[in-house]
């Protein structure tokens, strides 16, 4: 229960700034193109950065 | 059984709660009056209203495949918990707007404020990001001037983009005047707040190259970073030798932020721009979690009258009366257009499911609305003569305790000097008079709510320095990132008559774009800065104007999309909050341009000045014949942006008409709905 309760913060904080889960990633991945390349854990953060800020949208309120 | 039981009483108690706050007459309030009506209207409106839109209204259907599915590519398009998701879209909708606008409508009582808080975001607010939540998500997450294209044609959509980036240009000068009125002539804010650039820079090369994606960790490290700045600042300040260096006006503080923009919106984004929006967000959120503890703990009782006199106009915060200028006053808390932005950005693409959009759409414009009645707390918890000696323009409470309580006290609000000076000792500060923008009184609020909790008047310097650092920072993060994001907008308009432009990454148009925004911003800035009125008088009814404006689109865009859903009979939902939004919007726009009172109306002012340039007199506050010029072309400035802000939302309003009285005619549903092709199946 607490277990979860800290999975669900530590997943909400990430994602306030951007960064999806890369376990969803891999899943993802494995599911859908098993025989692609996929991203390690730090290209991953990278391009979830680069997809936050450097990209369109902007996604912050006044 | 049991259900309607509870329901009752919580419909009881909030009516109890509200009667207690409204009804009240000659005995101060307790603030926890007020968040229990806040919470249980919140409650009620949740569970009826909301409820009553996603089955009957939108017609949410959890059997539907959303985006995330449907287009899943473990990026972007991502079916995400929901009460993740809620943290997310909460963080991205909570800004500054919710905390500034409630602090300046105190100028007329708590009650009016509050009353509006609730009303416009069970209502509006949280009814328009839950219908473009719904729209977005149903064709695949698209953003709202694609969608506005999409469902009410070309012409349309070219309006909404350059309305919106219209007000991506306001909202990023007002922002950055509060910064400067709360850092101006404050060795110790202005301390802390630089600091933060290199803390952030470390932060930075720690993710970078250290250990890429420990963000707690990084955040914990600069979390330190930050308490331990806020504690030098004092020495700082207290230093000869250093408080100079730190210690800027706020002409030069305007033109340190023109460069900062820039530069923070050319580097890469994982050198600044990401590190400080960790920091700012995390801070942004604990303080907020911190100041409803707080309160709740505390359970200050409310100084600020009910309402005031100020209710018929004449109030020395902002000018005009509570119709329609209180309605613009508050636009983030009670409803915000820059909302739909958001709604239609990533949340939709992150929905795991339609059911979910209830929650994350109204629920999280529910929680952003009591962001808002916190600080219209914050704001009436404070001594009266202290809240309008603090946000009162020099013009009106000169620049001397003396003066100050003076001019207050003639307004009706008793204060004595001592008591002036006495706050600014206790916060720390040199002065507190005349710091508007609502970033400081707020300060001064939470301080005392705060100090009560931990420390007393020994750390009241340091919560009020904190509570500054959190605003200044997270207002500076959406400076650098909406001046990015002012420039992609930029360079999308500009793409549409040279298509070279549109590349995101060439240098030329990065730079042109950059400094196209950056001008833009940074000349209503100026102009605030410079502005004898104080400036915050004068740009926040813009801001509120255009914010309610683009709400007004939003909404106009969800009523055509239920009329082309052929949902008609429920199109009264998102009508009648489009309307009222109009009627304020087009009252406040028009008075501000033809008003006859030089304190309302933009060209009755520039008339006003202009006559006393022809006979060669110099008005105070200007100081020089060069001074009255500036304020006049400022005044015409302000007033060629309303006109263009009337015209956009009025164009909005017609092409709405057309779709709408379109698709009434036709007789299936004629909406845009995207299926999606479910990928790599």
């Amino acid at each position: 229960m607490l277990r979860d309760m800290l999975a669900i913060v530590t997943a909400a904080s990430r994602l306030m700034v951007g960064q999806s889960s890369y376990r969803a990633y891999c899943d993802h991945m494995a599911a859908h193109h098993p025989d692609a390349p996929v991203m390690d854990e730090r290209a991953f953060f990278r391009s979830r950065q680069e997809a936050r800020y450097g990209g369109r949208g902007g996604g912050r309120c006044c | 059984m049991r259900k309607a039981v509870v329901w009752g009483a919580i419909a009881l108690l909030g009516t109890w709660a509200l009667a207690m706050v409204a009804l009240a007459r000659g005995e101060t309030v307790n603030a926890v009056w007020v968040v229990i009506a806040a919470v249980c209207t919140y409650l009620i409106a949740y569970r009826f209203y909301g409820r009553f839109i996603a089955k009957r209204v939108v017609g949410l259907d959890p059997a539907r495949p959303t985006p995330a599915h449907m287009r899943t590519d473990g990026l972007d398009f991502v079916a995400t918990d929901r009460p993740v998701l809620f943290g997310h879209h909460f963080a991205a909708i909570a800004g500054a707007g919710p905390l500034v606008g409630p602090v300046l409508a105190a100028q007329m009582g708590y009650l009016p404020g509050m009353l509006w808080i609730l009303a416009g975001v069970v209502f509006a607010g949280a009814v328009q990001d839950f219908v473009i939540l719904f729209v977005s998500m149903r064709r695949e997450g698209r953003s709202l001037g694609e969608l506005v294209r999409l469902e009410m044609g070309t012409a349309a959509g070219v309006i909404a983009l350059f309305g919106t980036f219209l007000i991506m240009v306001i909202i990023l000068a007002v922002l950055a005047l509060i910064v400067v009125k709360a850092l101006a002539n404050s060795p110790w804010g202005l301390f802390t707040v630089a600091a933060t650039v290199p803390l952030a820079l470390l932060m930075g090369g720690y993710s970078r190259w250290v250990r890429p994606g420990r963000i707690g960790e990084v955040s914990l490290l600069g979390m330190v970073g930050l308490l331990l700045a806020i504690m030098f600042g004092r020495t700082v300040a207290d230093s000869a030798a250093l408080a100079p260096w730190f210690t800027v006006s706020a002409v030069q503080l305007c033109w340190i932020l023109v460069g900062y923009g820039a530069i923070a919106s050319l580097l890469p984004v994982w050198l600044l721009l990401a590190p400080r929006d960790y920091l700012s967000t995390f801070l942004k959120i604990g303080a907020i979690l911190a100041l409803a503890v707080g309160i709740v703990i505390v359970a200050p009782p409310l100084r600020m009258p009910a309402v005031t006199q100020f209710v018929h106009g004449g109030g020395p915060v902002w000018s005009g009366s509570l119709f329609p200028f209180l309605f613009i006053t508050i636009a983030c808390g009670a409803v915000s257009g820059f909302h739909a932005l958001i709604a239609s950005g990533t949340t939709p693409k992150l929905i795991a499911n339609e059911r979910d959009a209830l929650f994350i759409g109204y629920g999280a414009m529910l929680a952003e609305s009591m962001v808002a009645i916190m600080a219209l707390i914050g704001a009436s918890v404070i001594d009266p003569g202290v809240y309008f000696a603090m946000n009162s323009p020099a013009a009106v409470v000169g620049t001397d305790p003396a003066s100050a309580a003076r001019a207050v006290s003639a307004m009706g609000f008793a204060v004595t000097p001592a008591t002036i000076a006495a706050v600014a000792h206790d916060v720390g500060e040199q002065t507190v008079i005349s710091r508007a923008g609502g970033a400081p009184t707020l300060a001064v609020g939470m301080a005392q709510i705060f100090s009560q909790v931990i420390g007393g008047k020994a750390l009241m310097a340091f919560w009020y320095h904190f509570a500054i650092l959190f605003e200044a920072l997270f207002i500076l993060t959406a400076v650098d990132a909406g001046t990015r994001a002012c420039r992609f907008m930029l360079q999308d308009l500009i793409g549409l008559a040279v298509p070279s432009f549109r590349n995101a990454t060439g240098i030329v148009p990065a730079l042109v774009g950059t400094g196209l925004c950056v001008s833009a911003w940074g000349f209503i800035l100026y102009q605030g800065v410079t502005d004898p009125l104080g400036g915050v008088n004068t740009l926040w009814p813009l801001f509120g104007i255009s914010n309610q404006m683009l709400a007004a689109i939003a909404l106009t865009l969800a009523t055509v999309v239920l009329l082309r859903m052929k949902r008609q009979r429920y199109a009264w939902v998102t009508i009648l909050p489009t309307a009222w939004l109009l009627v304020c919007t087009l009252t406040a726009g028009l008075l501000k341009l033809v008003s006859s009172d030089p304190k309302v109306g933009f060209l009755a002012h520039a008339a006003r000045i202009d006559a006393a340039i022809a006979r060669g007199e110099v008005l105070a506050p200007a100081r020089s014949m060069a001074d009255m010029r500036a304020i006049v072309w400022n005044d015409r400035v302000d007033a060629g942006l309303t006109v263009l802000f009337v015209a956009v939302v009025v164009a909005m309003v017609l092409f709405g008409l057309r779709a709408g009285l379109g698709a009434l005619r036709a007789d299936r549903p004629t909406v845009h709905e995207l299926p999606g092709q479910a990928v790599g199946a």
